[in-house]
C-alpha cells in the first residue's frame, strides 16, 4: 500500500537478536534429527566406549585415548557436520531462499556457528567426562588451554569445512568426499600421536595437519602436560589452517546449486 | 525515498552475457505500483535471469535497474525487507513445521504479517504444526507462497509458482494472487502458461530469445495482435467444410467475410458445421510470435 512505500518499514531488527533466533532454530531441528545426533554425539562415544575396553587396564594407552577422540570429535562435530549442511542446504535451495530474506548474512552463520560451538561443548563435555568416570583419566589440569584450543579447533575446522562445502558438486557424493579427507587425516594424526616409530615423512605431514597439534594441545590440556606457552606451535598451525579455511569460506561460498 | 507515482521496477536495456552466451540482450520493462505484470515466454527466454536480477540473486552485464527506487545488485537489507520472492524451486528446512518456518521468517521484519492469518491465507492451517518433509508439492509451494508474503512485502516476485499444481490448486493460488493485488501489491510474475497470464497480469511482455517481443494488456495483444501488419483489430472464423476438416480463416472485417462464406453455403444448399468467430486467445499470439523469432534463427 503507498502509506508502506515510505519509511514505516526502514528500522531494522537487531542483527544479534536474529543471530540468536537462528541458533534456537538451528538448536531444535539438530534434536530433531536423529541421523546428526547420532554421528555427533554417539558415534565418538562408541570409539571411546570400543578402544578404552580394548585397553583397559592400560592407563597411559588411555590417557592418550581421550585426548585423540576429544580431537576427533571436534572435527566431526564441525567439518564433518557443517560440509554435510551447507550441501545439503545449498542443493535443496534453502540457502538461496535465506538470501532473498532481510536476515543478515553474519547473523545467518553467527547462528551457524553458535550451534557448532554447543555441539562441540557438549561432546567434550561427555568426552570429559566419560573419561573420568570409566577410564580413569583425571580432569583437566589446565582448564584455559583447553578452552582456548577447543574453541580455536571449532573455527578452523568449521570455516575448512565451509569452504569444503564448495568442492562438494552435489548431496550425493558428500559422503564420499567427506570420508576422504576426514578418515585419512584422522589415521595419520591418530598414528603418529601415539606411535613414536612413525616415519618422519608421515610425521611432518601429520604436524602440518590441523588435528595431530589439536590433539597435543588437547593432551597437554586434559592429561597433563605444558599448559597453553607451551603450545604455540601447534596454536600457530591451527590458526593457519583456519585463516586459510576462513578465506576460502567467505571467498567460495555459493548460495545455490550449480546446476541452475 | 521513493513517492507513490513512481514505477515499482523499470528496466532499461538490461543484458546478461554467460561467457559466451546471451541470455538477456537487451529488456526493457516498466511495472507500475499495484500491477500485476506477467512475463511470459519459453523455457530458456530469459525470464528467469531477469527477475533473479530484479531480485538480487545475479548481477547484470548491462543496463539500468531500479526496484522500489533501489539497485538491487547492491543488495541493501532495506530493500529486501520490502519484497517477497517465490523462487521456482526453493527447499525449507525439513524438520520445522510451516508454523515454525513463518514464525522464524517473520522475525527478520520488524513489521510482519500475523503468522496465523498467513497460514490460513495459504490454506496451511491443517499442516500448520506438520514436519515439511511430510507436506505434498502443493503443500510446500503454498509454504512458499506464505514464507513470501509473511514480511507483508510491497513488491512480490513470483517465479513459476504453480508450475506442478492440478486445476484446483492453480485457482486456488490465483485467488491468492488476486487477494493480493487488491491490497495494492505489486506482482511481478513469470509463467509458461497463457491461461495463468490472461487471468492474473493487468499487463504481459512476452519474451524470447533475451528479447521482449510483445508488451501490453492480454486483450490488447488479442484484439490488436503485435506481428498483424496492419495492427488492425482481427478475428478469426472456423468453420468444417463438406470433408470435415477445419477451416480458419484471419479477417479484419468478419462481417463480410461471413456473409460470403454463409451465402456460398446456402447457394448450395449446405451447413456450415461448427462455425465460430472468434477472438484470438493469448495462446494464438504468443504462439505466432515465438514461432515468427525463431523463423529467422537456427535454434
Amino acid at each position: 500500500m503507498s502509506e508502506a512505500s515510505g519509511a514505516v518499514k526502514s528500522d531494522a531488527v537487531n542483527p544479534l537478536v536474529l543471530s540468536w533466533r537462528q541458533y534456537r532454530l538451528e538448536r531444535r531441528m539438530f534434536w530433531r534429527n536423529p541421523s546428526a545426533a547420532f554421528f555427533n554425539f554417539v558415534l565418538p562415544l562408541l570409539f571411546l566406549a570400543g578402544a578404552g575396553a580394548a585397553l583397559s587396564g592400560n592407563q597411559h594407552q588411555l590417557n592418550r585415548l581421550v585426548p585423540m577422540i576429544a580431537g576427533m570429535s571436534v572435527m566431526s562435530t564441525t567439518f564433518t557436520a557443517l560440509a554435510y549442511n551447507i550441501v545439503f542446504l545449498r542443493e535443496r535451495g534453502v540457502l538461496k531462499r535465506i538470501r532473498g530474506t532481510p536476515l543478515p548474512t553474519t547473523s545467518y552463520f553467527g547462528g551457524v556457528a553458535a550451534n557448532a560451538v554447543t555441539n562441540t561443548a557438549l561432546q567434550i563435555a561427555i568426552v570429559v567426562i566419560a573419561g573420568r568416570l570409566f577410564f580413569g583419566v583425571g580432569w583437566p589440569r589446565h582448564w584455559e588451554a583447553l578452552i582456548v584450543f577447543v574453541l580455536l579447533g571449532v573455527v578452523c575446522f568449521a570455516a575448512l569445512g565451509v569452504a569444503f562445502a564448495h568442492v562438494i558438486p552435489n548431496f550425493e557424493s558428500t559422503a564420499a568426499y567427506v570420508n576422504a579427507v576426514f578418515l585419512p587425516v584422522v589415521a595419520i594424526s591418530f598414528y603418529v600421536f601415539d606411535s613414536s616409530s612413525a616415519p618422519g615423512f608421515v610425521r611432518t605431514i601429520a604436524e602440518a595437519l590441523p588435528l595431530k597439534p589439536l590433539i597435543d594441545g588437547l593432551s597437554a590440556a586434559m592429561v597433563g602436560g605444558a599448559g597453553l606457552g607451551g603450545h604455540l606451535d601447534a596454536l600457530a598451525v591451527i590458526a593457519l589452517w583456519g585463516a586459510f579455511g576462513l578465506y576460502f569460506a567467505v571467498r567460495g561460498f555459493s548460495w545455490e546449486s550449480a546446476r541452475s | 525515498m521513493v513517492t507513490v507515482g513512481d514505477p515499482a521496477i523499470e528496466v532499461r536495456a538490461l543484458c546478461k552475457r554467460y561467457g559466451d552466451y546471451e541470455a538477456v540482450r537487451g529488456i526493457d520493462i516498466t511495472v507500475q505500483r499495484g500491477e500485476v505484470f506477467g512475463l511470459l515466454g519459453p523455457n530458456g527466454a530469459g525470464k528467469t535471469t531477469t527477475v533473479e536480477i530484479l531480485e538480487g540473486y545475479r548481477t547484470r552485464t548491462s543496463g539500468e535497474v531500479s526496484v522500489l527506487g533501489h539497485d538491487p545488485a547492491l543488495r541493501s537489507i532495506e530493500l529486501r525487507r520490502r519484497i517477497g520472492i517465490v523462487l521456482q524451486s526453493g527447499g525449507i528446512y525439513s524438520h520445522i513445521t510451516p508454523r515454525e518456518a513463518l514464525r522464524h521468517w517473520a522475525s527478520f521484519y520488524s513489521n510482519p504479517r500475523d503468522v496465523e492469518e498467513v497460514l490460513e491465507l495459504a490454506g496451511l492451517r491443517e499442516k500448520a504444526d506438520a514436519r515439511s518433509r511430510t507436506l505434498s508439492g502443493g503443500q510446500l509451494r503454498r509454504l512458499d507462497f506464505a514464507l513470501a508474503l509473511v514480511g507483508d512485502p510491497e513488491l512480490i516476485f513470483l517465479d513459476e509458482p504453480t508450475t506442478g499444481f492440478d486445476p484446483e490448486a492453480r485457482r486456488a493460488a490465483w485467488e491468492t494472487v488476486r487477494s493480493l493485488r487488491a491490497l495494492g501489491k505489486t506482482i511481478l510474475l513469470t509463467t509458461h502458461y497463457l491461461e495463468e497470464a490472461q487471468a492474473l497480469a493487468d499487463r504481459v511482455a512476452i519474451v524470447k530469445d533475451g528479447r521482449v517481443l510483445a508488451i501490453g494488456p492480454p486483450q490488447e495483444l488479442m484484439a490488436h495482435p503485435p506481428h498483424h501488419p496492419s495492427g488492425a483489430a482481427h478475428y478469426r472464423v472456423a468453420y468444417r467444410n463438406d470433408d470435415g476438416e477445419l477451416i480458419e480463416r484471419d479477417t479484419d472485417d468478419p462481417t463480410t467475410l461471413l456473409h460470403e462464406l454463409t451465402s456460398e453455403a446456402l447457394a448450395r444448399g449446405q451447413r456450415l458445421q461448427e462455425l465460430s468467430v472468434g477472438r484470438p486467445t493469448l495462446e494464438d499470439v504468443y504462439l505466432e510470435l515465438t514461432a515468427a523469432s525463431s523463423g529467422d534463427r537456427d535454434v
